[in-house]
């Protein structure tokens, strides 16, 4: 900070302290109350005291069984829903048998070659008594497809299954990157699934729009809820081209932002993203539907700002972190593991992570009050302060010719890097404090216990796959890909095509590659 | 040979295998381009030929890869045997990312000739790399 000015870490300049002054008239307009338009101070009448936000850890790793496991785990320790990892090979579409991948088999998450291993993942789990959140994009349908038929094998009622699929391939062009096909088949594939979902998924949401990776890979806050809205303009954009209402998918829009270091503004930018996605539904879509404007969120806390030096005080990160998303009213959450800069996290650092989020919720009290921030002074400047930014930045994106326009062009992207670039000169340069990397480091802290990766599990995933295609009627997989691949070819929905390759034992692998022959693969243009 | 005074090294920028975290990768470049190198950032799902191959068209004096999902060993060993393969016995192979402190020593010993693990100042990692550039092209 030079001088006496002192900043947000999105740069709002800050008063030293706030007063009526400060507040911009009309308040209890923008306001509103809680679960009601503009949904500035919740998305629902009794918020916490309803129920509370959904302790919802990420996690998977290595086999099906392992991950069916670690969800075991979870649930035994009060874990109220669940959050799937994929592993890298799943995410874009390759079987673990695929010899380009094999060491990634397993790794980051869980890998899921066909139908037989979502349903070890859930075996003994009740799917229709279950909220899921699935975090996969490119190849999102094959997996709900997977999950959908093995809820069928459960008997479980597609009415009654709950949660969330990421489904979000904008960002993964802006930031996360794991896309397989060019732009325009993408948001086809992603309008598929929000059609299928409304119609068919009561309890589930296609998609969840996030600007958590534009965050975690180095955009600031007010840019974080700027991107986010105006991607969720381009998708609504794009649904309604392909003739749905926007009343019809809008109530089943959910959306995913990061908590990270900047109390306040964590827990106001998320107040200010609510009353902007409500005026967006009114304004610019004309929604009829309340429910259309009622932004709902997963809020995760933030794997950049965890330290690889003294990594217990990440816990004391995670917990503030977890605070700010509480009290920005998030419907669920994922508190990191300590350990999280230098591993998948240990049994131990997910039990801890999900208790931060026990103590919270029963023993802090501060879950008994809706938007207990509402009405400060520094908050509802705040608030305001970054909605206007936030604004600014979607009229710049409209005037450069819209959000998929400008992604094409490879402009957020630098956005994105530019910041973060800024933030690690201001680490170096002391202007930033970071507690045991720049200040008050220590030479000799103690490195904690690591998960341990388990080699052999890739090992045992391939022969399971290996023996499932030799049992397998190859005749009766040929003519479900066949089936699906005049589908991509024309223009209906791919949903029930893939319900079948599903149940016919077609591969992850070998399901993404008919897409990539008609689709063609999309290679990131150099923005840099 | 003569020492380009302009240009403080060429350096190829690559992430391997199926890992899109960029973040670290693209500050390092910066950081790097800002303090007088050439850098060439060949993106994402790069193949250990497509980044030697890039090395000899550039004429790089150092590969550096990022990689945050746990496969640093594995793409480390197939980067530096196709370095040998293709003679560049003298091109630096340098490794950042997701990087526990046991595999360190590991990376150096399947070839890797510096890593930077997560918590790396950026400053170390530029000093670092200049290091390295100097000593191949024998700069005291």
């Amino acid at each position: 900070m030079s001088g006496s000015t002192v900043r947000t870490d999105s740069g709002i300049e800050l008063e030293p302290y706030y007063d009526e002054g400060s507040v911009t008239p009309g308040l209890g307009e923008r306001l509103g109350r809680p679960g009601h338009p503009p949904f500035t101070r919740g998305a629902y009448e009794s918020m916490y005291r309803g129920q509370l936000w959904s302790m919802r850890q990420y996690a998977g790793y290595g086999s099906a069984a392992d991950t069916n496991a670690r969800y075991r785990y979870l649930l035994s320790q009060g874990q109220t829903a669940l959050s799937v990892a994929f592993d890298l090979p799943t995410q874009l579409g390759y079987d673990s048998t695929d010899e380009r991948v094999t060491s990634e088999v397993g790794r980051v998450g869980v890998a899921i070659d066909t139908v037989e291993d979502m349903e070890l993942v859930f075996d003994g789990l009740p799917i229709d008594q279950l909220s899921v959140n699935f975090t996969i994009n490119a190849t999102a349908p094959i997996i709900l497809a997977f999950y959908l038929v093995a809820a069928e094998r459960q008997g479980a009622a597609l009415a009654d299954v709950a949660g969330t699929l990421q489904n979000d391939i904008l960002k993964e062009f802006l930031a996360r990157k794991t896309f397989i096909y060019p732009p325009a088949p993408s948001l086809r594939l992603v309008a598929d699934v929000v059609e299928f979902a409304s119609a068919e998924l009561p309890r589930f949401n296609g998609i969840s729009i996030t600007g958590y990776h534009a965050r975690e890979a180095g955009c600031n806050a007010v840019q974080e809820i700027g991107l986010t809205m105006a991607s969720a303009i381009a998708y609504s954009e794009a649904f309604r081209q392909r003739g749905l209402e926007f009343d019809f998918f809008a109530p089943r829009l959910s959306f995913h932002f990061a908590s990270q270091l900047d109390f306040f503004e964590e827990a106001s930018k998320v107040r200010a993203a609510r009353r902007m996605w409500h005026r967006i539904a009114t304004e610019r879509f004309g929604a009829k539907k309340e429910t259309s404007g009622r932004l709902r969120f997963f809020s995760g806390c933030s794997g950049a700002t965890l330290t690889a030096q003294q990594p217990l005080n990440n816990v004391v990160r995670s917990t503030l972190q977890c605070l700010a998303a509480v009290l920005g009213g998030a419907q669920s959450i994922h508190v990191m593991g300590y350990d999280e800069a230098l591993e998948i996290p240990t049994e131990e650092s997910v039990r801890l992570a999900l208790r931060t989020q026990q103590i919270i919720a029963h023993e802090s009290g501060v879950a008994k009050v809706v938007d207990p921030l509402a009405g400060s002074y520094f908050v509802e400047a705040l608030t305001d302060e970054i909605e206007e930014r936030a604004w600014a930045l979607i009229e710049e994106i409209d005037k450069g010719g819209g959000y998929v326009e400008m992604l094409a062009e490879g402009v957020p992207q630098r956005w994105i890097a530019e910041s973060a670039y800024e933030y690690e000169r201001e680490v170096a340069s002391l202007e930033r404090v970071r507690v045991g990397v720049n200040k008050y480091v220590e030479d000799d802290a103690v490195a904690p216990p690591l998960f341990e990766v388990d080699q052999e599990a890739a090992e045992r995933q391939r022969a399971a796959l290996r023996e499932r295609l030799a049992a397998r009627d190859d005749q009766l997989a040929k003519d479900a890909l066949a089936a699906l691949r005049s589908v991509l070819e024309g223009d209906g929905n791919v949903m029930p095509a893939l319900m079948h390759c599903a149940r016919s034992g077609c591969t992850l692998g070998e399901i993404a590659d008919e897409m990539r022959d008609v689709f063609g693969e999309h290679r990131e243009p150099q923005s840099w | 040979m003569t020492v380009s005074t302009a240009v403080r090294g060429r350096v190829v920028l690559a992430k391997p295998g199926l890992d899109g975290h960029d973040r670290g990768i693209k500050v390092v470049g910066m950081a790097l381009r800002d303090a007088g190198f050439e850098v060439i950032y060949l993106g994402l799902h790069v193949r250990a030929e497509e980044a030697v191959a890039a090395a000899v068209a550039e004429d790089a004096d150092v590969i550096g890869l990022s990689v945050l999902s746990g496969v640093h060993l594995a793409v480390t060993e197939e980067y530096v045997a196709e370095c040998r393969r293709a003679g560049l016995d003298d091109v630096a192979v340098v490794v950042g990312g997701t990087i526990p402190p046991q595999d360190v020593p590991r990376l150096l010993g399947v070839g890797a000739r510096a890593v930077y693990p997560v918590g790396t100042p950026l400053e170390d990692v530029v000093d670092g790399v200049r290091g390295v550039v100097d000593e191949r092209r024998g700069v005291a």
